[in-house]
């Protein structure tokens, strides 16, 4: 988190001209990558990777890439003129690619905007949309995910068969009762085996 | 019934808690994948030791790496991954605290903080010609406090404040034909010796003031026999050269004019071996050259007499020079002998006398030492110890010292070229129920560990056990076959030249070998390794047999350079044969046929459009002469944009009378218009895929039958403008097309143009479906597009009297040649990323659903399940759709953070995805390649067939006791009601 934090400070720094002319028709983009402080603070469980030296930021599809100065500014050498892509790649953050066009007529003019959301930028100051989590939180102990598991399920049927069932054969006819108590007699003791699912085809 | 109802139950609650997408715990990382990080072959090294305590080395590699390594272990510290097109020209340490690399032809510097890292600045160089880059980094040179850094890159001499990257003079060499050399300065003095050769006889040289960037001097002298190659500085003022017939040297000395003095090669040496090249060396009065196979190693007296001190036969490497004490300077020289290697680490200005001499027992399948870095350390008893970083010819990193390798890294596994893999042998002996009941008890208390940890009860320690316990898993890494099939031997063939046996388990190196016929021989200078298939896969019954896999390989770059053919035992990792071939290859296809040792059939095609086939037995050539009738091809032609359909012939005519060589017919051919179509990807099924089912039920009970065959290749093609890179055409100028086309008829099947859009394009083809990845230019965003395609002559089959009075078409042959009758459906959606490359999951019996495997830009691996890619997808799908797991239309495609199969890790230089299946239908397995090596399995559909690692056994044992423990409990209460009832 330290690595990000001296970022905060800077938030107010003017823009300087995000494009400069170079010679031949070549132009430098100028941007800078920003991860608030904000976000990464409340997930727990994974190592955040704040380090910036982590961070590549690439053009055109990988055409050019580079990396981040510590302050978080990139810059792109010897672009013609055009409308490019930048991407930026970085482990736990989800950034929209940006659309910059870097126009021949009027050297210097800021155009650039996220491809995710069509959200122009005044500035090319490049900021996550989102942050990644990469692994599933494990739950953490409750006795309802028990109970939900199968087994939770196969107990409970269980309890509730054993309490709820002479439950209702004591609402039965008395008499309906002891014939069905005859026939289960005739049919001897039930074994243990034939309450298992495996026994009771037999 | 009661039974039923709860089975029923059972299920139903059982699938309701499954979680829809896939997806991984942070504490089962490295259960199942693992990861493996590699930098490529060496191509400098710069030692950091002269802090105590750590001791470190600096290296950058032909995969653009640069990255910095703990010396005693060889573990990186940290690492980077430069652009596939930012080679880097040099590394240097500066100020002792920086990393400064020159990349992309010298117009790129860098410095890195050395700690951790981080990159400090980024300066663009730039000049008016293309030139040799040159890196220097003098110690003592500063410029108002300031140390600098000396580059010479594209005609331009730089000097570069280290702190901030400023460029604080700069001066050009416009000079025409003027081609700098070297770079020299000298140390502890403020000038710069800028020497280079000027139409091809003119040697020139500009002393330079390393302050101020004035020119000095200039002086240039013509020398009548010319220039060849390099020159290599000797001393501070002198050079080494060679004349243009490579036979004369020449030694040039600049301190008061320039001098030449003329040495021919054969005053040296008695016999000599034809024209030399001059082995550049930064050794104050050594240098080498080197005539065919023969190096010498020259001394240039302080008169410039030369002198011969070595002539050897052996490969030889000579380190960089390394300062020692008193000015002195120590160079290391290496040779191969054998299964040894000889290091020698002498004195400049004393050949005679030997600081270091060691024989180190080599493994013979590292080849030849190619490059050597030394380092020097100073011992308990005050002397000089050395130690050394030598790069072997199958691209590994080894560190030696006191005659010890002490670490090595295989980072040939860096360049992969091709994959396939391996079953491994059958286990012999079954496991004996002793043992299992003598791990009975370890058995419950691991389960026991469990329970404890999934009701949270569990101590750090226990955590600890648990992990430890699931990591150490004996079983994965095990050399036999298992029951699920998810071990297995991936094999993997390296630009070097080396196939390596990796274990899916764990990833350990199972055996490694160094292919003789993919190596630097007099016949063949540039070995290509090609592909790999598998020759041999025995079952049924050739069950004794080991399995093999060819290796193909080609002499050179060009496209009639001879082949070479390599037959490896994957069980031992030898050699069985190897062939040079006499013709070229152009094109293998591996044929579904194999004969009675289960060895497949190839055939190869040469660029003379023969077909050869292997192997070569009377066997082979009589099964094949059965099928010869409905062998087809196709062959692409990118430059003319010509895709051509080819079937065989007959024997050969002709000179090239052999039996396994035949004769081809261009059966149809496609030409696309060059001056508006341009082909960039082509791409068909993947022969081995396995397709389950035909019929696809739709909602409303309908039937749509997959038009399935293997001969559909994917075409698409980009206005000749756009198919440069994104950014250089406007939508209008930019158009794409897509192609289904039949290689066996050359039909067109179906065809569809996307205005406004450009490559690259990556796609993937399965069953009846192709999903493409390309760049939309009017939304600037990537979109992929899915096209199926369904066979509508079967469609009519549904009606049920039809079958069962057989006036269905079921039974009618299929040909490709009655015109087929089908239908497309096709979308588009928005994707986030770049993309390199795109595979699709397989699984043994093709029941289970498909995952598209994404590799992004960002070297991460991406599984999108098919589903997203529907063309049937609309925006409000009714409640049948629904049911049939139709996801409703969105505008882009979903990019779900667990669901990246990599997960926190970076595959960095991602190149190719592999996957693979498993003899469990519901997985299979994933092997990503780059400089990074990842290996996952996957359960696309989660795995429904076996129960998951994670099952809590203990748990179900504990609810089975409590369920007979609640059943005699109610018995027993039961009794003694029906008791009580009897006594009333």
């Amino acid at each position: 988190m330290a690595a990000v934090t001296p970022l905060l400070l800077l938030l107010l720094l003017s823009s300087a001209p995000s494009f400069s002319s170079g010679s031949r028709n070549a132009y430098n983009i100028n941007g800078r990558v920003k991860i608030p402080q904000g976000l990464g603070l409340g997930t727990k469980g994974y190592a955040l990777p704040g380090r910036m030296s982590n961070v590549k930021v690439l053009l055109n599809g990988g055409q050019n890439i580079t990396f981040l100065r510590p302050d978080g500014y990139f810059s792109f050498h010897n672009i013609p003129a055009g409308t490019h892509l930048i991407e930026v790649s970085a482990i736990g953050y989800f950034f929209s690619p940006v659309r910059v066009d870097v126009s021949a007529r009027n050297p210097g003019k800021v155009q650039a905007a996220l491809t995710e959301n069509r959200k122009g930028l005044s500035e090319l100051v490049l900021e996550p949309l989102r942050e990644e989590q990469y692994y599933e939180i494990r739950e953490p102990f409750s006795i309802m995910s028990l109970l939900k598991s199968p087994m939770g399920l196969m107990v409970g049927f269980m309890l509730a068969v054993a309490f709820l069932m002479p439950k209702l054969v004591e609402n039965m006819d008395p008499e309906e009762m002891r014939r069905a108590q005859e026939e289960m007699r005739s049919q001897g003791v039930p074994s243990l085996s034939s309450l298992l699912p495996g026994g009771a085809r037999n | 019934m009661a039974i039923r109802s709860f089975l029923i139950l059972f299920i139903l609650f059982f699938f309701s808690s499954l979680n829809p997408i896939l997806s991984l715990y942070e504490d089962q990382v490295g259960l199942v994948d693992w990861h493996q990080q590699y930098l490529g072959k060496v191509k400098q090294a710069v030692f950091h030791t002269h802090k105590t305590g750590r001791k470190r080395v600096v290296v950058s590699t032909e995969e653009n790496v640069v990255a910095l390594l703990d010396l005693r272990q060889g573990e990186i510290f940290w690492r980077h991954v430069l652009g596939s097109n930012d080679v880097i020209d040099g590394i240097d340490i500066a100020l002792g605290k920086y990393v400064i690399t020159l990349s992309s032809g010298g117009s790129i510097l860098r410095a890195w903080n050395l700690p951790d890292g981080q990159m400090v600045w980024e300066s663009s160089l730039r000049g008016p010609k293309h030139s040799k880059s040159l890196l220097l980094v003098p110690t003592n040179l500063k410029i108002e406090k300031d140390n600098i850094v000396i580059i010479f890159s594209n005609g331009r001499l730089n000097a570069v404040s280290c702190i901030d990257g400023e460029v604080l003079w700069e001066k050009d060499f416009e000079g025409e034909s003027l081609e700098v050399q070297q770079v020299i300065q000298p140390p502890g003095s403020n000038l710069i010796y800028v020497v280079g050769f000027a139409s091809s006889s003119l040697f020139e040289m500009y002393q330079i003031n390393a302050l101020n960037g004035e020119l000095l001097k200039h002086e240039s002298a013509a020398f009548s026999g010319g220039f060849l190659g390099e020159v290599s500085p000797v001393f501070s003022e002198t050079v080494v050269a060679l004349d243009s017939t490579g036979l004369i040297l020449l030694t040039v000395s600049f301190q008061n004019g320039i001098s030449f003095q003329q040495t021919p090669i054969s005053n040296l040496v008695k016999d000599s071996f034809g024209p030399a090249k001059i082995i550049p060396s930064s050794v104050t009065g050594i240098f080498a050259i080197k005539m065919n196979a023969v190096t010498i190693v020259i001394r240039v007296t302080d008169e410039n007499k030369l002198e011969v001190v070595e002539k050897t036969n052996h490969e030889t490497s000579i380190s960089d020079a390394l300062p020692v004490s008193e000015g002195q300077q120590a160079f290391a020289l290496v040779q191969r002998a054998g299964p040894e290697i000889h290091l020698r680490v002498k004195l400049a200005h004393n050949w005679d006398d030997n600081l270091l001499k060691e024989s180190v027992k080599m493994d013979q399948h590292r080849g030849l030492v190619h490059k050597i870095y030394i380092n020097n350390y100073i011992r308990t008893d005050k002397s000089y110890g050395f130690r050394a970083l030598i790069v072997m010819e199958d691209h590994s990193l080894l560190l030696l010292q006191q005659g010890e390798i002490v670490w090595s890294r295989e980072d040939g596994l860096a360049s992969i070229i091709d994959v396939t893999t391996s079953e491994l042998p059958v286990e012999r002996d079954g496991v004996s129920v002793a043992k299992v009941e003598h791990n009975l008890f370890e058995w419950l208390k691991g389960h026991m560990l469990k329970l404890k940890g999934t009701l949270m009860l569990a101590s750090p320690q226990d955590i600890a056990a648990i992990q430890s316990m699931r990591l150490k898993n004996s079983e994965k890494s095990k050399m036999t076959r298992d029951h699920n099939g998810f071990r297995k031997l991936l094999i993997v063939l390296t630009r070097a030249g080396k196939l390596f046996a990796l274990h899916t388990g764990d990833g350990h190196i199972v055996w490694s070998y160094l292919l003789q016929s993919l190596q630097k021989s007099k016949v063949c200078q540039h070995p290509i390794g090609l592909n790999l298939y598998k020759w041999q896969v025995p079952h049924h019954h050739a069950m004794d047999e080991n399995p093999s896999v060819l290796v193909i390989g080609k002499c050179g770059p060009s496209s009639d350079a001879p082949g070479a053919l390599s037959f490896v035992d994957t069980y031992t990792g030898k050699e069985l044969s190897s062939l040079s071939l006499v013709h070229s290859v152009a094109q293998v296809i591996p044929l579904p046929y194999t004969d009675s040792t289960e060895q497949r059939l190839h055939l190869l095609i040469d660029a003379d459009k023969h077909a050869h086939l292997y192997p070569k037995t009377p066997e082979a050539i009589s099964i094949f002469e059965r099928e010869l009738s409905n062998i087809y091809w196709y062959s692409v032609e990118d430059d003319n944009g010509i895709i051509k359909g080819h079937a065989l012939r007959g024997k050969c005519t002709g000179e090239v009378a052999d039996e396994v060589c035949f004769d081809t017919r261009e059966l149809w051919s496609i030409v696309f218009p060059s001056e508006s179509e341009k082909i960039i990807a082509t791409v068909t099924r993947k022969l081995n895929e396995v397709v389950h089912t035909q019929a696809k039920v739709i909602a409303d009970q309908e039937v749509m039958y997959k038009y399935i065959s293997r001969n559909l290749l994917f075409v698409a093609t980009v206005a000749l403008k756009g198919s440069g890179e994104i950014g250089s055409v406007t939508p209008e100028e930019s158009w794409l097309v897509a192609y289904l086309i039949d290689t066996v008829t050359g039909r067109i099947l179906h065809r569809v143009t996307h205005h406004g859009s450009q490559g690259p394009v990556h796609a993937v083809f399965s069953e009846n479906w192709v999903v493409y990845h390309y760049f939309n230019l009017k939304a600037h965003r990537y979109e992929m597009s899915v096209i199926e395609i369904y066979d509508q002559s079967r469609a009519d089959n549904k009606d049920v009297w039809k079958l069962v009075l057989g006036k269905h078409n079921l039974t009618s042959p299929i040909s490709l040649y009655s015109r087929p009758d089908v239908i497309t459906k096709s979308q588009s959606y928005f994707f986030t990323h770049s993309v390199k490359t795109i595979a699709v999951t397989s699984t043994t019996k093709g029941i289970t659903s498909k995952q598209l495997l994404i590799g992004t830009i960002g070297d991460q691996v991406l599984a999108l399940d098919k589903r997203f890619l529907d063309p049937r997808r609309t925006v409000n799908p009714t409640q049948a759709e629904k049911e049939e797991g139709i996801i409703p239309l969105t505008d882009s495609l979903p990019i779900i953070p667990q669901s990246y199969v990599t997960h926190a890790l970076r595959v960095e230089g991602l190149r190719g995805i592999i996957t693979v299946p498993a003899k469990l239908e519901s997985t299979t397995l994933v092997f990503a390649h780059g400089v990074d090596l990842f290996f996952t399995q996957l359960a696309p559909s989660r795995t429904y067939d076996s129960l998951t690692d994670d099952f809590n056994y203990a748990l179900l044992l504990i609810t089975i006791v409590a369920l007979v423990a609640a059943i005699s409990l109610t018995w027993t209460l039961s009794e003694r009601k029906e008791l009580q009832e009897n006594w009333r």
